[in-house]
């Protein structure tokens, strides 16, 4: 066995809580073993003009294994999020089979272990097979390592369920996610249900659909008490009415994705699937709204939602493609396009709040300092690069950013102290 | 232009200049041999994904009567039985050596998305709720050529009767008649109308009696009847009270009002009188003047250079 070789990051900027300041940063195994001047290692890795932070950690990623290998796999989808400067993903449980039992979750989980380049956090279903009606055994699962549950990709329709469901996951420390759409509005809808959908003449997803669920369940988390993480808000209306409950003091988290702060319904005018997501692109008002939400704490995270389908169900007709968009890629350098914000904000958003939802806090969004585990992400704002489809490491090509110039870029990812993204390269 | 397949894509002017051109196409088809060599070589494929006669025989007569070929597809006997995706039939009709698609879909952008697959002209002919462009270049060409003034539909008030929502017919026509300096009055029940309809350029009336005396023309849209059963939106009777055409409104149209519907007519439902009874209908002139206009569009697209007259033997 080879001697252990120490990696110098130098010459960046580290983001920590309480500090940004100028520091060489030495990793040695899995560790960080020093943060100081002129650091000598036996790798360098070039960190000028660059910050160095705890690794992002993403709410909300669809691997699609098991069941949809042919859109994306454990490994295509890790490489990904390390590209992305990620260090951990939560893996969404609307798998084939669903995360709703012990057998699949540890599967995905060792499949995270197997590609070892990032980790691989599986979630858990609300209710069994996503069906909106048993509940599924949320301490069975959290002995398992899960923290989060989710039927993601529809809400729990049913009152009842969910507030038994909220019960439970009390009882088992653990958060639930909701997506949050009444399905009974939004039957068939194709994007946001305003002037250029009634233009374009498909059916629309309404803005209500999602606030009526987002106020049903605050008033379901001031009624049990257990913690609730809302996914992807999208509206205007659901930003305000999360803000006002974090003021009543609910323990609620919020997150929204890079795409709900950059891009327009108006994209649709192409009727390209590519634009076509759940919840939809909304308007410019709904943007100002989120981005005033991500900039006073209303919204703890960004999450991606990525969300790869195959190229050919995106070749359908608009009404019959699946929705979705890639983002792992993408992420950092489309919120620092559509937003100026500093880089603590940038950390916090993307890895110190969402470890701390997902509970992966021991490992993950941690500070720069000695004895840290060494998941660090060296990332730049300034770097102008163009988004094309064939270069991305995801197996489907589903992303609605190609051809676009973007502004902020990663340089290197470090997964338990080896190196696996190295000056925008996967190293494996 | 290289496709055709939204009036948002049309100037005035360029519509304008398509209706001068279908006064061209008029002329040829009111000839003893209603048919010029101006397309000869090239071929036409009519890929009909959702059923329809008059639009795809008005198409093919257009392209027979420039002397193309006419290559005919329709989904219901075809491959896409067996699962064949939209882009392998187009992809596949286009290595036949085709030089324009006439598309019909029932999924509004299926003509637009078709474009990335072919090097080949696109002619939208109905896709979903969104656009029926000729539809709407016919309909203006009966109008103004109704009304004499071929450049304008300044002072005219056209009422556009039944349910907006659903219509691709309607999406194109308000977009070109108020273009064209039209008002454009819409009749129908709130939940027929779509959501945004105040970022249109148009009024609303809540039943044709409101508006029936002194419209220039009445356009009368065809009632699904699923539609209503689908969506529970209002009673039939309830419609047909407020919304159908009797005898006793045909009888307050104004003498110089038109009387127009795309097809196919509900007699019963929102036609409850007989149209061939009402001086002012126009619905048989508009599917004549249907080829003419898809004549001129499909010559539009595939003519080449030589200058439209002329090719057109319009010395003949």
């Amino acid at each position: 066995m080879s001697e252990t070789k120490s990696i110098v990051i130098r010459g960046a900027t580290v983001v920590n809580p309480d500090a940004v300041f100028e520091a060489d940063v030495r990793v040695v195994g899995a560790l960080i073993d020093a943060v100081g001047d002129a650091l000598e290692g036996d790798i360098v890795l070039e960190g000028k003009g660059c910050y160095v932070s705890s690794g992002f950690v993403d709410l909300h990623t669809h691997l699609r294994e098991p069941g949809k290998e042919e859109a994306e796999t454990i490994e295509s989808g890790s490489r990904a999020a390390a590209l992305g400067g990620y260090t951990a993903v939560v893996a969404m449980p609307n798998t084939d089979p669903a995360q709703d039992n012990v057998a699949t979750v540890r599967f995905v989980r060792e499949q995270g272990i197997k590609a070892n380049l990032c980790e691989v956090m599986p979630s858990g279903c609300i209710t069994v097979g996503r069906l909106g009606a048993e509940l599924v055994s949320y301490s069975g699962l959290a002995d398992e390592g899960v923290t989060l549950f989710t039927d993601d990709g529809s809400g729990v329709q049913d009152e009842d369920t969910m507030k038994r469901a909220l019960v439970s996951a009390r009882l088992a420390n653990v958060t639930l996610a909701q997506h949050c759409e009444v399905s009974s509005l939004t039957n068939g809808a194709v994007m946001h249900d305003g002037a250029c959908c009634s233009s374009l003449g498909v059916p629309g997803w309404p803005a209500l659909a999602e606030e009526q669920m987002v106020q049903r369940d605050i008033d379901l988390v001031r009624a049990t008490g257990a913690k609730m993480h809302f996914l992807h808000l999208s509206t205007q209306g659901s930003v305000q009415l999360v803000r006002d409950a974090k003021a009543e003091g609910l323990p609620i988290t919020a997150e929204v994705t890079p795409h709900h702060l950059s891009l327009l319904d108006e994209l649709l005018t192409s009727f390209d699937p590519n634009f076509k997501v759940n919840p939809p692109l909304r308007t410019a008002a709904d943007i100002t709204a989120l981005k005033d939400g991500v900039l006073d704490g209303t919204i703890d995270a960004i999450a991606t939602d990525h969300a790869p389908h195959a190229g050919h169900t995106k070749e359908q007709p608009l009404d019959q493609a699946p929705p979705g968009m890639l983002g792992l890629e993408t992420a950092l350098a489309v919120v620092n396009t559509a937003m100026e914000l500093d880089a603590r904000k940038i950390v916090e958003l993307m890895s110190w709040n969402p470890a701390r939802i997902a509970g992966l806090d021991m490992r993950h969004g941690r500070a720069i300092a000695v004895g840290e585990p060494a998941n660090i992400c060296v990332w730049n704002t300034a770097e102008v690069w163009e988004v094309s489809r064939e270069g991305l490491a995801s197996k489907s090509k589903n992303t609605p950013y190609h051809g676009m110039n973007v502004r902020g870029r990663v340089r290197h990812t470090l997964f338990n102290g080896q190196i696996v993204v190295n000056e925008g390269k996967a190293t494996r | 232009m290289k496709h055709f397949l939204s009036t948002h894509d049309l100037s005035v002017d360029e519509i304008v200049q398509l209706l001068e051109l279908a006064d061209h196409m008029a002329e040829i088809n009111s000839r003893a041999v209603p048919k010029v060599p101006a397309l000869r070589g090239k071929t036409i494929a009519s890929v009909f994904f959702e059923d329809s006669t008059r639009t795809r025989l008005s198409f093919e007569t257009a392209a027979k009567r420039l002397s193309a070929e006419v290559m005919t597809f329709s989904a219901s006997t075809s491959s896409v039985n067996k699962g064949e995706s939209l882009r392998d039939t187009i992809e596949t009709l286009g290595a036949m050596g085709v030089h324009a698609f006439v598309v019909r879909h029932k999924s509004s952008g299926v003509p637009k998305q078709i474009t990335q697959w072919t090097n080949a002209a696109v002619v939208n002919a109905g896709d979903g709720w969104h656009q029926h462009p000729t539809q709407a270049m016919l309909d203006a060409y009966t109008i103004t050529r109704n009304f004499g003034d071929k450049e304008s539909m300044a002072g005219r008030t056209i009422a556009i009767v039944g349910d907006i929502k659903h219509s691709r017919v309607a999406r194109s026509n308000i977009d070109v008649f108020t273009r064209m300096g039209a008002t454009v009055v819409l009749v129908a029940p709130d939940a027929l109308l779509p959501s945004s309809i105040e970022t249109w350029n148009v009024s609303t009336a809540s039943s044709i009696d409101e508006v029936v005396g002194h419209v220039d023309v009445l356009y009368m849209l065809r009632m699904q009847r699923e539609r209503m059963d689908e969506s529970l939106i209002i009673s039939m009777k309830e419609y047909t009270d407020l919304y159908a055409l009797t005898e006793k409104r045909a009888a307050r149209l104004a003498p110089h009002a038109l009387l127009m519907h795309p097809g196919p007519i509900n007699r019963g439902v929102e036609m409850q009188v007989d149209p061939s009874e009402v001086p002012g209908s126009r619905i048989l002139q508009q599917v004549a003047n249907g080829i003419s206009v898809r004549m001129a569009v499909l010559f539009s697209l595939l003519g080449g250079e030589i200058s439209p007259v002329a090719s057109l033997g319009g010395d003949a």
